[in-house]
């Protein structure tokens, strides 16, 4: 397992390209909405951490689908299969790999975005954290995504599909907690909380059905 | 292969049969129901007539959310047992079920407008029945994505299962994200219990809503074993030419 996600990460470090494109992608996002929203600054700071928070997610979700593709491609993943019993296994790693060479690179980019947006210097804080918390069940998700389109023509817009309405309460709650936090509200633990419990969810849920999918979709 | 063939087979003569009756059976109840909710049934003492509105769009939702859990157990059969009469009825009951989540949605809609004075609203379960509908759609589109039947089936049948255990999940937050939003003022929390005299029209309603729900199953999965009949006779006709030539 934990070869695996050495292995992973050295490749996507040293290919390169892959989270720097991520991370042009969100910076994208955020000059597209900040142009559609308007220079005024009082409504870009109201609206920074749900901007900062969908450009976070889109730009995750266009991550998914090359997580096994390589592997897929190049028999590796075949390799793997065989020496094991459980793939869900695998499905952990793969995920835990993604999070650090993809999702991380994305967290660390949000707050010298927020600065162009103009958000409040108390909810940098609550806005980081509640994208660290709620990013590895993306992740999660990614790998199912990801396994299921191994076999799929035109997979990423379906993959979009797929994946949007399920990660939703994690977009709910994360926004949530960020907003709570700027605010000092009492309700930022609990909510931060909430989205734990909701990636620990997925971190049970996501490898199984993403290892039953590798299955399928190798033999 | 032998017992698969014949399995079908039954469910053929079974369904054959079955399908003139539900279709009677719903027709009949709709008839009366409809009867009741628009002739026989009170107007709303606040909503007027559009409370009306109420005996096609409740048993929609309903529907909604039963075809997906028909959906969630013919996957789990399917995935288990692989059997494929169960991934049969899981694809087949998805577009019937995308198109009551769709009924729900229009006319929550058309209630809305007279009494919201807004076509739609960000109500919690307006949202979580519209997140419901992106389910089937992804699923749906997830089947007509893969060629391979067997393993569009078990591939689908793990979305529809990871998407049954998140349905909770999501209808929570989006009440929640709700409550945040928008005060509670808009509908009122647990409302007056309903009477009988509209109590019975909606649940005859829904009665020919669930039999409708059957017969429509049943004939899409016959034409579903139809188009693989042909699909797997198209193949055998195929084969020799194909042999010759190489």
């Amino acid at each position: 397992m934990l070869a695996i996600f050495e292995r992973d990460i050295a490749l996507a470090f040293r290919a390169g390209g892959g989270a720097i494109n991520s991370v042009v992608f969100l910076a994208l996002t955020v000059l597209i909405f900040a142009l559609a929203v308007g220079p005024d600054r009082a409504r870009l700071a109201a609206s920074a951490a749900p901007i900062l928070w969908t450009a976070a997610t889109l730009a995750a979700m266009l991550s998914f689908d090359s997580i096994f593709q390589a592997d897929f491609e190049d028999g590796s993943l075949d390799v793997l299969a065989e020496a094991t019993e459980s793939l869900g296994f695998v499905a952990v790693s793969k995920a835990a790999a993604h999070w650090v060479s993809a999702l991380l690179p994305l967290i660390l980019a949000t707050p010298p975005l927020a600065v162009l947006l103009g958000l409040p210097a108390a909810a940098y804080f609550p806005l980081v954290i509640s994208l660290a918390v709620a990013t590895p069940a993306l992740s999660l998700l990614g790998v199912l995504a990801s396994a299921l389109a191994l076999s799929l023509r035109r997979a990423s817009i379906l993959m979009t599909i797929l994946t949007a309405p399920l990660l939703t309460p994690a977009v709910i709650f994360g926004v949530a907690a960020a907003n709570a936090g700027a605010e000092n509200s009492p309700l930022f633990g609990p909510l931060l909380m909430l989205l734990a419990a909701f990636t620990l969810l997925f971190l049970i849920a996501m490898p199984l059905a993403a290892g039953a999918a590798l299955r399928f979709n190798i033999d | 292969m032998a017992f698969d063939l014949a399995n079908p087979q039954r469910f053929e003569k079974l369904a054959a049969r079955l399908v003139p009756l539900l279709t009677i059976a719903s027709g009949v109840t709709a008839l009366f129901g409809l009867y009741m909710a628009l002739f026989d049934s009170p107007a709303d003492y606040q909503q007027g007539d559009s409370v009306r509105i109420m005996y096609v769009h409740v048993p929609a939702a309903w529907m909604a959310l039963l075809c997906y859990s028909t959906m969630a157990i013919a996957s789990a059969i399917g995935f288990i047992f692989k059997h494929p009469l169960a991934d049969v009825a899981a694809k087949s009951a998805a577009p019937i079920g995308a198109a009551f989540t769709f009924l729900a949605l229009v006319t929550g809609s058309l209630w809305g407008k007279p009494m919201w004075g807004t076509w739609w609203a960000w109500d919690a379960r307006l949202t979580s029945v519209l997140i419901l509908f992106f389910l089937y759609i992804g699923y749906i589109a997830l089947w007509n994505a893969i060629d391979d039947k067997i393993r569009a089936a078990r591939l689908a049948a793990i979305v529809c299962l990871v998407g049954f255990i998140n349905i909770p999940i999501i209808k929570f937050s989006v009440d929640w994200w709700n409550s945040l939003h928008q005060p509670a003022s808009v509908l009122r929390a647990g409302g007056p219990t309903i009477h009988g005299s509209m109590l019975t029209p909606l649940i005859l309603m829904g009665a020919a809503y669930a039999l409708g729900f059957a017969a429509l199953l049943l004939v899409s999965m016959r034409g579903e074993l139809a188009e693989r009949r042909i699909a797997r006779l198209e193949q055998t006709a195929r084969a020799p030419s194909r042999a010759t030539v190489a």
